[in-house]
């Protein structure tokens, strides 16, 4: 009698289910492999669910951890990264990560708890506005109203977020809607009238890029994160090398075209390569691919590409012509336009005058550096990484002069290797974006590449490494300071370091030790080489603290408001 | 120039402050915006007056608008053959003196009383911007207690003149 009874009441239980079980199906349906997060009293009842299930959830030690981790996870597996937190204060410590996402087309799906319903509105214990604090951040946002729209708000948002121009999408769930119960019913579909991408290109404008390839004597290719995006590496150095065309790659096009392909003109922008910025300056056809001519890239507006025709290939219409007057804008996904203009392709432009040149240049103007053999310099750090992981690895960075020397100095021979924030500029981004990156390719050796004041930002995530012994290597590039920041202090306000010397620091060694993590500081070449083989070998986390030339700066350099011609630091 | 912008958009709470939100964040400055339904009550449509300076900022805020997943259509009027109304109530101050006098002025601006006291008259007229602003002008010297307008809201015409220089977006 009773056993019967307690079979009825089950299967009235499985046909009705809770908003936080629907979360848990939704990411299931989504094939979600891991969340980032941090639990809270508004999302008590997820996280219930969550125990129960057998879903892989890393804790990390804060929220702004949490997000930055799942950016690096999309970076490298291209899947959206899935972030938990709870209302008020745990939605809020997200906000950094969502607007860095959002900036740099980072595929996100992120969902906050929020109040009760009948609260909403109240000023009630940990409650934000995160829908209204988030919308100029996402791509899109919800808040879910009932346990029954859960599905399928939970598939448009996946949708949303992993394909057009990628980015992050917020769900917010009252505590109450997580609670209530709800049938469950398949998702008929996604039906969403006022979003649909544009993925192929229109053949007329694909006819009219191959017409100016003709025309054209000085061609350069200029290649952006789209190209990531939208997995078109092979199809892009199938189109550089049919009509011959130098290929320069802003900072997060890092890695899409291989950097030691003899058409490989390195990166361009305020910190790019000689080749690089004057082909962008004295070409007739440029070609935009998947990138955004941000500031940091143009230089001086009045200076960029002005004897060129621009020809503008990217997914999201709004970006042509935002900064740069576009002749041939086309509208499409890299991928698809890229193999568009390899079908259609003819005869060929005769650019080797131009490439001879611009080779030449890349051989009389290389990126170098004043070697001194008694210090460590950040330069050789980066070369030495790239030496010691075979530059198989994946690197992660904060923002800054650490930054822009990996951007040089380590060489990016495959695409998804590189995560960085570019667009937002944040620090203490790179290490949790490597435990993200880590989790998402275990395979792969994973090192963060971090400054030392960037790395105070975000160290406690060094509890991530000691608890699932993640064997990511963080090193530290320790000059003692914000070493950009000191830079243009010296530069442009003669020397006046206000507020940008960190003489007083821990002791890194002693911080990994607290967490049980092993470390060693490296004053040599040969100490971080050593260093570096041991911690690769050892299978374990790592924190390298590389003391390097304190007062070393980031050359070449354009002076901002600057045309890219007006290069300083140039060396041959 | 001024530019009038009409966005098609989905009837849900949230998409005025998505909308308006992006003008801030973009910088442009709203001089006025009407929502209202539509024929379909599931949409409502959004009408708004903007100062831009060039036809690329203007392409920009078009193609910022669009990109909302929940706005399904936008258009620039500014340059279509098009016909656009406003409505303004008036409070004006009256005397037994002035009150037929004022009757009488804003007879041929097609403005009707709707309400009157014995210190003023509340009036009430539609048309474009700048009869509205004809009117009150007018109506100033005698003393204007209170002004209310709509802004604008504005429906392309059936036909449009082909010589008209239209601005098509057609890359999308």
């Amino acid at each position: 009698m009773k056993a019967s009874w307690v079979a009825e009441k089950k299967s009235v239980e499985t046909s009705l289910v809770s908003g936080a079980e629907l979360f848990i199906q939704g990411l299931q349906d989504e094939k979600v492999e891991v969340l980032f997060g941090y639990p809270g009293g508004a999302v008590l009842p997820i996280y219930d669910a969550l125990y129960k299930s057998e879903m892989k959830h890393v804790l990390t030690r804060h929220e702004q951890g949490a997000i930055h981790a799942a950016q690096g996870y999309a970076r490298v597996t291209g899947k959206p990264g899935v972030v938990l937190a709870t209302s008020g204060p745990g939605a809020t410590n997200l906000v950094t990560g969502i607007a860095d996402a959002m900036i740099d087309s980072i595929p996100l799906v992120i969902f906050t708890g929020q109040v009760a319903t009948t609260v909403i509105g109240t000023d009630a214990f940990q409650e934000a506005d995160i829908v209204g604090i988030t919308m100029p951040i996402t791509k899109h946002n919800y808040q879910v109203q009932r346990a029954e729209d859960l599905p399928r708000i939970m598939k448009e948002a996946f949708h949303i977020a992993n394909t057009g121009r990628k980015g992050p999408v917020l769900i917010d769930i009252p505590k109450d809607v997580a609670v209530k119960t709800a049938e469950v019913k398949e998702v008929a579909g996604i039906h969403l009238p006022g979003y649909q991408p544009t993925l192929k290109p229109n053949i007329l404008q694909v006819k009219r890029l191959n017409e100016a390839l003709l025309q054209a004597k000085r061609p350069v290719l200029l290649t952006g994160a789209g190209v990531l995006a939208a997995g078109a590496e092979k199809e892009l150095v199938a189109f550089a090398e049919y009509h011959q065309i130098p290929v320069a790659q802003t900072l997060l096009g890092l890695g899409g075209f291989p950097a030691e392909h003899p058409l490989c003109l390195g990166m361009a922008g305020m910190h790019g390569t000689y080749a690089s910025n004057m082909a962008l300056y004295d070409c007739d056809l440029l070609i935009g691919v998947g990138a955004r001519f941000d500031d940091r890239l143009t230089g001086n507006l009045d200076h960029f590409a002005k004897k060129a025709v621009v020809a503008h290939i990217d997914i999201d219409p709004a970006e042509i012509g935002k900064n740069v007057p576009t002749e041939i804008p086309i509208v499409g996904c890299a991928k698809e336009t890229l193999s568009a203009l390899n079908q259609t392709r003819g005869n060929k432009g005769d650019y080797n005058e131009w490439v001879i040149q611009l080779t030449k240049h890349k051989t009389e103007f290389p990126l170098t550096y004043k070697t001194d053999e008694s210090e460590l310099k950040p330069q050789k750090l980066m070369q030495v990484l790239h030496e010691v992981t075979k530059g198989e690895a994946i690197v992660a960075t904060d923002v800054g002069q650490h930054q822009m020397w990996a951007a040089q100095y380590y060489t990016f021979l495959e695409s998804n290797r590189w995560i960085t924030s570019g667009g937002l500029g944040t620090m203490g981004f790179g290490f949790p974006a490597a435990i993200g990156a880590k989790v998402g390719k275990p395979e792969l050796p994973v090192i963060a590449v971090v400054g030392d004041g960037g790395f105070q930002m975000t160290l406690q995530e060094l509890g991530v490494l000691q608890d699932w012994e993640l064997p990511v290597i963080v090193v530290i590039v320790n000059n003692k300071s914000l070493g950009m920041v000191r830079q243009w202090q010296e530069i442009f306000y003669e020397k006046r370091f206000s507020h940008s010397l960190l003489d007083i620091q821990p002791d890194f060694i002693k911080l990994a030790s607290a967490y049980g993590i092993d470390g060693k500081r490296a004053e040599t070449e040969k100490d971080v080489r050593e260093a570096l083989t041991f911690a690769l070998a050892s299978k374990k986390p790592f924190v390298l603290d590389c003391v390097v030339t304190a007062d070393e700066n980031v050359y070449p350099m354009i002076a901002p408001g600057k045309g890219l011609h007006e290069m300083i630091g140039v060396r041959g | 120039m001024r530019r009038i912008i009409s966005a098609t958009v989905l009837n849900e709470s949230g998409v005025l402050n998505r909308l308006t939100g992006l003008l801030t964040k973009r910088q442009f400055n709203i001089e006025n915006i009407t929502v209202g339904h539509t024929e379909d009550p599931a949409v409502s449509k959004v009408t708004l007056t903007v100062w831009v300076e060039d036809d690329c900022k203007a392409e920009q805020l078009v193609k910022q608008l669009h990109k909302q997943i929940n706005i399904l259509k936008v258009r620039d009027l500014t340059n279509m053959a098009l016909v656009s109304r406003e409505l303004a109530l008036i409070k004006v101050l009256t005397t037994p003196d002035t009150r037929s006098e004022i009757k009488m002025l804003i007879e041929p601006f097609r403005a009707t009383v709707l309400d009157v006291s014995l210190e003023n008259v509340t009036l009430e007229v539609t048309g474009d911007g700048e009869k509205i602003d004809a009117l009150i002008e007018l109506l100033r010297p005698y003393g204007i207690k209170e002004i209310s307008r709509t802004g604008v809201t504005a429906i392309p015409r059936g036909t449009q003149k082909k010589v008209l220089e239209l601005h098509p977006y057609s890359i999308m």
